[in-house]
């Protein structure tokens, strides 16, 4: 893609209050996401994939966390951080929207379906109820809802759960977004279900020529969905590439260690290695390169410096002192 | 809904008996005698057995407990000692005016405690919300006839804005709401207090959950955020408590009768005590206990009706 | 399921969370206070509470009488005091026998399940939402004031908290492969219980019985007011703020300084209650 991003991230850093001290959860990320594109984020829990989306959306919560000074978020060009909350309220759902992973808790479920995707058509469109009304129904048979007319009115609890992931993905692109931040959203389903609502969003994604920033911690889905792969471990991006790249040939230490702890079709089960050791907390993480402590390939450098993150200049770029692009 | 209305009348019913049995139990746990008691110790053998058998006391226990438990169903509580009329129509005459009372301290309370609470939670462990913590707790803390007694002394006597005695019986309707204002208030502020909090805890756990920051996502804004996502699922069960709350409600109004001289239930029960009667009391306690079942149960239906998850079952 | 016996329950760190907390720290504070002037009230303020003086009747505060003087010419600040025993240890009592029978009652439905534990459960929920009061008066009404009786009823009114809060855990426990184990080896159920079930029981009552006293303090102050409580002349505060309000165009002093008394009292109980409750229970929310 020679286009301009969408969506792009600076060195982005988000730390959280933790027993009185702040700490890092989120170390310096970059990332672009360009028009019809999907950037898949992996990592496992604790890397700061989530942390990097909500903080892209200014979700953050206030109480406990806050974007470090530094950070840029743009999105169409414009930057993000340092926006009032309600200028943000104007960008978030209009122009940039997310989902969520578990679909039957993040929808309200005093409010009807209907109610609840008119809802931003009616915040960021203006439309009246009817008018809104409508429209909803538009973008809820575009999500393959069955009978979406008389859906309209029921309440969430009444959806099964691959329904209600569809509202949800009908109420973020109801007014066709440019960007949509997807988080872990079909963890939640049955495998079947999830390739249905991967296939939708396939679809979506080119007919609306969204950029999809998609957080997953299955690399069997992003075999499936993605066109360039982020890997993140303890709040900082390890290695970029596309997905081919990455699958034929890591070079990051980590992400050929969660290749290798992956089942495959095409390899002997008995070949199934964990990962050694844990993923260290925010408050743990030492001096030099984070995944030292776990890793095979580990030298005094690594252990005393933390390495950059280097890229060749057409999207592949890996942090490694050993395994790096010289 | 149908099923969960139907289940929850049905299962009303043992309850009831049940209560009413502990009811009877209680009154006819007094060690000694009832007769002994009512008349004194200076009575005549034969005025004892007379009233003892005009009590039905002279009969075995069982045949008692099965009279009383047709008394109740046919809606009869028994017969005042004192006044000779129903313990029925003795509480008709005095109902509407503790009902009058009640109703304006929950509303009162209601529009008091909800922004209360809501602006608690929103500014969780900052000023207003501490502030509103211990004032509400201060509210819960005082028994409700020493606040009475205060705002007697204070808004009744001192100043004189309100009349030291209140009577609902005022023709004019400014009149009658200037007796109200005092007593309600007494209430009113004790109900307030109990629903901030009850609304702060429950806004607090609705604002955590997870369709709010979907909503925050979509770029609703603040306010709204407030209003139609999280207030109204905080409001559910803030619903159900106050409807349990009735109970503690009841013994409130009574105090708060008592001070301000307001006819109602409280003063009926006092009037009860200090003569007496004996059948009297019986009678109310039956009507107490049926009160509070049924309020349950109401309570437990409305709850229903409100939770959409529970009503399209 | 484990099948290893659990030991105390309330979360680690519980002594650090109420530590941290202001509120608690103030109400303690205050609760102490309160205890201490009972029990060294003779000492402080060295008045004998029942003695009358005709002539210095109704005396407004003033320096010999702090607080004034009552119809019967007696001292209010040493009735004040007195009856700060009183009402506690009334108060202590009611709990005491509250929280054993009560919890007695909770672990047996629990512990026995079926119909019986149907029928116990859904008595205290209507006991639990009957007016305190109401109930407090009724039982007295029907078994005669006196010290006793009042402790009695006070106690009944207190009942269906500690039965619920026994009940709980016992039925959770129930299940508990340690439970089995123990039956298997032919433990009693009464051993079962006392040594397994009680010590995790034990937080959670502790919270209950300092928000409940602060609740039976409050009620024997109103059946005191209402005339139902401790007869006249040993002080009460409820009765002494009964004779304050039948003075209360003359004497407004006398209802003031009792009323602030049961105030104070049943402020410090919420407060530290609230404190241990914040502290103890592991599903309030922290930062």
């Amino acid at each position: 893609m020679t286009d301009a991003p969408l969506l792009q991230v600076e060195n982005l850093a988000v730390e959280f209050r933790s027993g009185g001290a702040w700490h890092r959860a989120v170390r310096g990320v970059d990332l672009a996401v360009h028009r019809n594109e999907t950037l898949a984020v992996v990592g496992e829990s604790g890397s700061g994939k989530s942390v990097t989306a909500l903080a892209a959306m200014g979700l953050v919560p206030k109480e406990t966390g806050r974007i470090v000074e530094g950070s840029r978020i743009r999105l169409e060009g414009r930057d993000l951080v340092g926006l009032s909350e309600r200028e943000l309220d104007r960008v978030r759902g209009d122009r940039m929207a997310m989902i969520f992973q578990e679909p039957m808790t993040a929808l309200n479920p005093t409010m009807t379906v209907g109610a609840q995707v008119s809802e931003t058509l009616r915040a960021h469109r203006g439309l009246g109820a009817e008018a809104a009304r409508r429209e909803a129904l538009r973008v809820l048979e575009l999500v393959k809802v069955p009978s979406a007319a008389r859906r309209l009115a029921d309440y969430p609890h009444q959806f099964s759960g691959g329904m209600r992931q569809r509202v949800m993905i009908a109420m973020a692109l109801a007014c066709q977004p440019a960007v949509l931040l997807a988080d872990e959203p079909t963890t939640a389903l049955d495998v079947t279900i999830q390739a249905q609502v991967l296939a939708l969003l396939e679809d979506l994604k080119r007919e609306y020529g969204l950029a999809v920033l998609f957080i997953t911690h299955n690399l069997g889905v992003v075999a499936l969905i993605a066109d360039r792969v982020a890997v993140m471990y303890a709040g900082e991006i390890v290695e970029t590439g596309t997905a081919a790249a990455l699958f034929d040939s890591p070079r990051h230490p980590y992400t050929e260690a969660l290749l290798r702890s992956m089942p495959r079709v095409d390899r002997d089960i008995g070949a199934l290695e964990p990962i050694q050791g844990n993923v260290p907390s925010i408050r743990e993480i030492g001096a030099g390169c984070a995944f030292a402590p776990r890793c095979p390939h580990a030298q005094d450098r690594c252990r005393a410096e933390r390495p950059t993150l280097a890229d060749d200049g057409a999207g592949r770029g890996v942090r490694c002192w050993v395994r790096g692009l010289a | 809904m149908g099923d969960y209305l139907l289940r929850r009348l049905l299962l009303a019913v043992p309850t009831l008996v049940l209560t009413m049995t502990a009811v009877f139990v209680l009154a006819r746990i007094v060690p000694g005698d009832p007769a002994l008691v009512i008349l004194g110790d200076q009575a005549s053998v034969e005025a004892l057995a007379a009233l003892r058998t005009k009590l039905g006391l002279d009969r075995p226990l069982h045949l008692q407990y099965l009279d009383f438990l047709v008394g109740i169903l046919k809606g009869d509580l028994g017969v005042s000692l004192v006044t000779g009329k129903s313990v029925w129509a003795e509480v008709a005459a005095v109902l509407p005016y503790t009902i009058e009372l009640t109703v304006a301290a929950i509303a009162f309370g209601v529009i008091l405690g909800v922004p209360l609470g809501t602006a608690a939670a929103v500014h969780r462990n900052r000023l207003p919300d501490t502030l509103t913590r211990l004032l509400s707790l201060a509210g819960l803390s005082f028994p409700a006839f020493v606040s009475a007694i205060l705002l007697l002394l204070v808004f009744a006597i001192q100043l004189k804005w309100f009349p030291v005695i209140s009577s609902p019986k005022m023709d004019d309707w400014g009149e009658r709401l200037r007796h109200l204002v005092l007593p309600t208030l007494n209430l009113g502020l004790i109900m307030t207090a109990y629903v901030t909090r009850v609304t702060r805890s429950s806004m607090l756990n609705v604002l955590g959950e997870d369709y709010v920051r979907t909503a925050r996502a979509k770029g609703i804004g603040g306010f709204a955020v407030l209003s139609r996502h999280a207030l109204r699922n905080a409001l559910i069960p803030v619903a159900t408590v106050v409807g349990l709350y009735l109970g503690t409600m009841i013994g409130n109004s009574v105090l708060t009768e008592i001070v301000f001289n307001r006819p109602g239930l409280g003063k009926l029960i006092l009037g009860a005590l200090n003569l007496r009667d004996y059948t009297m009391l019986q009678g109310l306690m039956v009507f107490f206990a049926g009160f509070i079942v049924l309020a349950n149960v109401a309570t437990d239906i409305a709850y229903g009706l409100i939770d959409p998850r529970v009503r399209y079952r | 399921m484990s099948a290893v016996p659990v030991a105390a329950d309330a979360p680690r760190g519980w002594t650090r969370r109420f530590r941290s907390n202001p509120t608690s720290w103030f109400g303690l504070a205050l609760i102490v206070a309160v205890v201490l002037a009972a029990v060294f009230a003779p000492w402080i303020w060295p008045v004998d509470p029942l003695e009358q003086d005709i002539v210095e009747r109704l005396v407004a505060p003033s320096m010999a009488h702090p607080l004034g003087t009552d119809t019967y010419g007696r001292d209010v600040l040493a009735r004040l005091l007195h009856a700060a025993r009183i009402s506690l240890v009334i108060g202590v009592a009611a709990i005491a026998l509250a929280l054993v029978v009560g919890s007695a009652i909770g672990i047996a439905a629990g512990y026995l399940g079926g119909w019986f534990d149907a029928a116990v459960t859904s008595l205290l929920d209507v006991l639990l939402s009957f007016p305190t009061l109401l109930l407090g008066l009724m039982v007295v009404a029907m078994l005669g004031p006196s010290i006793e009786n009042l402790v009695i009823a006070i106690a009944l009114t207190e009942l269906a908290p500690f039965a619920r809060v026994a009940r709980a855990p016992t039925i959770a426990l129930k299940g508990r492969d340690f439970v089995e184990a123990g039956r298997a080896l032919g433990f009693s159920d009464l051993r079962l219980v006392v040594v397994h079930i009680v010590p995790n029981l034990l937080s959670e009552v502790v919270v209950v019985a300092s928000l409940w006293l602060a609740a039976a303090i409050r009620t024997e102050a109103s059946l005191s007011f209402i005339g139902l409580g401790v007869k006249p002349p040993t002080p009460t505060w409820g009765g002494m703020i009964r004779e304050g309000f039948e003075n209360i165009l003359d004497a407004p002093w006398l209802a003031v300084a009792p009323g602030f008394a049961i105030l104070v009292t049943v402020l410090a109980l919420n407060l530290l209650g609230d404190g241990l409750r914040d502290a103890i229970d592991p599903k309030v929310r922290r930062d």
